[in-house]
């Protein structure tokens, strides 16, 4: 066509750009450097279990996470022993009633999923006062923003501006749409020991329980991102062996 | 090539192409055929669309075997695909962009058809199946995406089949039909599921008339010209069957690259929160292959308007051959029509921007222009155009042109232009 | 275009060589890019990581007092797990080898002679044979009976009578403990 492609080119790109949270001019959360970011990204482990103690020890009294599973955790470098030492804590319904007929509890084995705090949606909205706290495995992909959000939102609550009309059982938070979120400030600092020692600041936290959430949500991040590699580079190679071949046997036709 | 000298094999096949001639044909409308030898990148797109269309019925075979279609497991299910099936979080990833790669293709391949002039006589029925072919694929992806039973899977479902409430009097049994409930629910899920398995083989069977339509007179080529001998043609094997190699090479790269690395881009983070019926998303926004026609039903202050005049969007496109009133194909001759060709992508573009957001303001504005022109440009542009444009002369044949190494627009004698129907 | 005769024909036979290698290599890149293609989606019908999950079964033996039976789950079928009598030892390892349609050794059924671990179905075609509970028929060797056709086996697990071809399987296990099996 030989006429300038690129304007319209450029500007499908513009409107492709997906839009984040733009609920009323509720800011855009800061990015953050993250382990996983970049094509070459992987999960910092030992972040990764910081965060999962992170999960265990202050969210998971609210928020399940239903997708994951304790075998899951072997992924994030625990090994067989420490994975059943983990599940083994848990206490989950057996999946068949006992010979009397009835439903009973029994230790998690590594092929359980990870148990919610609450038996169903309603006792949560109940041990909430009506809010529902979403199951966490998912939220990372399920926010525009994703892990720069999270962070945002665990790290973002302030004191609401002057003028500001925070409804009775609401928190100010920042990077929340709408800025009112019914969760508390649930860090603050030295929530958590960590078992290596590192300083357990409220952004750290947030840090790490964010890399085990962004974990949580793709676990085939890594397998993904080195089967791309591969794929690419051999994609670039037959694309020239094509176009070499495509430029000779072209030769003699123009 | 010829049949080689291995003896019992090429005998084997002598015997059925005997008696089921598919050797012969294969031979004839894929080696031999005889295309024009001037065929630019832009013609690559048909082939990439069938290579498409054939990757998307393998993925989504495969993802059907482990897929659970009910409105309790369905969510579930692909989490299962993308966590513990092997390889199926590529399987997963593959079908949802390459939906969007599918589509991509297609609109590329419909904007050179309409540039080009690939829609008029002797072709206009190779259009029209073309258009059939979209439609069939617009109806694919909006069951298909109902599926996974995400926020946006369930909400985009209410709001499009919502739709047909705005049919007078029979409106809202329609609806109730469609879902087969008193909202969308696992019948409706399940007969989606259904007919998602099943309009792909229709469209595989349309894509086959497509081509035989094709092959009845040929390839269109840059100059719109007739060919009008095996001086003007090459034989599609080996010259495009390793033009069009090289073509899906590069397409892989691009299709990879969203596959392996930004896998969610085109998507909406709201479909990895599993459908609530009690709760609607802040922003109901379709995958963005849809944004133009949605942009067009958001723009009518009417809603039985806004309905007719999106779907009008679409069916407008069959009207096609016959609102484009010029002698001349190719836009490469069309001066005035050249320009405004660009015109209609960019307000295409813009519809998407518009479908995308929240409709205040500036969005509302650029959303009724833009609507207004695009029938614009298909009622009124088109039909005046052809008519009072002074085309340029066209070139004597196509390979004086491409002997003359252009667009061969310098030759003094016009080429005979094309008959009107 | 070229006039070949005009041409060095070494130098034509070059060309046509370096192009026929240029599409022998492209066609031996595009088999390669096929079959990498093709394997995951053979692959992907591989049994999932939640159904691997469940491939073992790790089973404690400690409550199951001499002369018990115990029935678990293992990979969707039902293992029949035996605190064998001394004299259900006895009586098994003293059968004459030759008289059985499907001639084993206890010894080459068992890892410890008390523990018989054995999956519970029929080798005939398939049913579940009786012997698990307290009050089930055993049949006349002490062993299992299966109710569909008749099949009768003994206390190691052996077809005896009936139309069963096979002794009862026996599922790859090992102790972990002294009292904890793994299966599978």
């Amino acid at each position: 066509m030989g006429k300038p492609t690129l304007a319209p080119l450029a500007l499908m790109v513009l409107a492709l750009t997906p839009l984040s949270a733009r609920a009323e001019a509720t800011p855009s959360p800061p990015r953050q450097q993250w382990s996983f970011d970049g094509i070459f990204g992987t999960y910092d482990r030992a972040a990764a279990q910081r965060g999962f103690q992170v999960y265990k020890e202050v969210c998971s009294a609210c928020h399940p996470v239903k997708h994951l599973y304790f075998r899951d955790l072997a992924d994030l470098g625990y090994n067989e022993d420490e994975v059943k030492a983990i599940a083994s804590t848990y206490q989950v319904t057996n999946e068949q009633p006992n010979d009397q007929g009835q439903m009973f509890q029994r230790p998690a084995r590594p092929s359980d999923s990870i148990p919610g705090p609450f038996p169903n949606d309603q006792a949560a909205r109940v041990a909430n006062n009506g809010a529902l706290p979403p199951d966490l495995s998912m939220i990372v992909k399920a926010r525009d923003g994703g892990p720069d959000y999270v962070f945002g939102i665990l790290t973002g609550y302030k004191d609401p501006p002057p003028a500001f009309n925070l409804l009775p059982g609401m928190n100010y938070n920042e990077y929340f749409p709408g800025h009112q979120i019914a969760m508390p400030p649930p860090l603050s600092d030295n929530a958590v020991t960590f078992a290596d020692g590192t300083s357990a600041t409220v952004p750290q936290m947030a840090h790490d329980v964010v890399t085990f959430l962004t974990w949580a949500a793709e676990p085939n991040l890594e397998p993904r991102h080195r089967t791309g590699f591969k794929v690419m580079m051999f994609l670039i190679v037959m694309a020239g062996i094509f176009y070499a071949a495509k430029r000779k046997i072209w030769a003699t036709a123009h | 090539m010829a049949q080689t000298s291995l003896g019992a094999t090429s005998r084997i096949i002598r015997w059925i192409d005997h008696r089921l001639p598919f050797v012969a044909m294969l031979q004839r409308e894929l080696y031999d055929y005889p295309t024009p030898r001037n065929l630019s990148y832009w013609w690559n797109f048909g082939s990439l669309s069938g290579i498409m269309l054939v990757v998307m019925i393998v993925t989504g075979i495969f993802l059907a075997m482990q897929y659970t279609p009910h409105a309790d497991l369905a969510f579930d299910s692909v989490e299962r695909i993308m966590r513990d099936v092997d390889w199926g979080w590529m399987l997963r990833y593959a079908h949802m962009n390459g939906a969007s790669m599918f589509f991509a293709l297609v609109y590329i391949h419909l904007f050179r058809g309409l540039y080009y002039g690939s829609y008029k006589q002797p072709r206009e029925l190779l259009w029209i199946l073309g258009v059939i072919i979209l439609i069939l694929m617009i109806m694919t992806a909006f069951m298909g995406y109902v599926l996974p039973w995400g926020q946006m899977s369930y909400w985009a479902a209410t709001v499009i089949t919502n739709l047909f409430s705005a049919i007078p009097l029979i409106g809202q049994s329609i609806v109730t039909f469609l879902w087969g409930g008193f909202t969308v629910g696992n019948p409706t899920l399940n007969r989606f599921y259904a007919l998602h398995y099943l309009l792909p083989f229709v469209i595989l069977a349309v894509v086959l008339l497509h081509l035989i339509a094709l092959h009845r007179f040929g390839s269109n080529n840059p100059l719109g010209i007739d060919k009008r001998g095996p001086q003007d043609t090459l034989p599609f094997h080996p010259y495009f069957t390793i033009k069009d190699l090289f073509g899906l090479a590069v397409f892989l790269l691009i299709y990879s690259f969203f596959v392996f690395y930004a896998p969610n881009f085109l998507g909406s983070s709201d479909n990895y929160i599993p459908a609530n019926p009690m709760q609607t998303p802040n922003h109901i926004v379709p995958e963005w292959y849809l944004l133009p026609y949605y942009a067009i039903l958001r723009s009518v202050p009417n809603k039985l308007l806004g309905v007719i005049l999106a779907f009008g969007s679409i069916f407008l496109m069959f009207l096609v051959p016959w609102l484009d009133t010029s002698p001349v194909r190719s836009a490469r001759f069309r001066p005035v029509y050249k320009w405004v060709f660009w015109l209609l992508v960019i307000d295409v573009i813009a519809l998407g921007w518009v479908g995308a957001n929240p409709p205040e303001g500036l969005v509302v504005t650029v959303g009724q222009i833009a609507t207004l022109y695009y029938f614009v440009h298909f009622l009124v542009l088109f039909p005046v155009i052809g008519k009072l444009e002074r085309p340029r002369p066209l070139p004597a044949s196509i390979a004086a042109a491409v002997l003359q190494g252009g667009t061969g627009a310098r030759l003094g004698t016009a080429g005979a232009p094309v008959a009107k129907p | 275009m070229a006039d070949l005769t005009q041409q060095n024909v070494s130098g034509a036979h070059a060309e046509e060589t370096r192009r026929d290698f240029l599409i022998l290599t492209a066609t031996a890149v595009g088999a390669v890019g096929v079959a990498a293609t093709i394997w995951p989606f053979i692959a992907s019908l591989n049994p999932a990581r939640d159904t691997l999950a469940l491939a073992t079964t790790e089973v404690d033996l400690a409550p199951v007092q001499v002369g018990q039976r115990l029935t678990v789950a293992w990979r969707g079928k039902p293992v029949f797990i035996d605190h064998r009598t001394p004299e259900e030892i006895k009586t098994a390892e003293d059968v004459n080898i030759s008289d059985l349609r499907d001639p084993q050794p206890d010894s080459a059924r068992v890892k410890k002679p008390e523990w018989l671990v054995i999956i519970g179905v029929c080798t005939h075609l398939g049913c579940i044979p009786l012997g698990q509970k307290t009050g089930d028929d055993r049949g006349p060797y002490g062993g299992w009976f299966c109710p569909c056709h008749g099949s009768i086996y003994d206390t190691s697990g052996r077809i005896r009578q009936g139309p069963a071809p096979a002794n009862l399987v026996v599922p790859p296990y090992e102790f972990t403990g002294d009292t904890m099996i793994k299966i599978g």
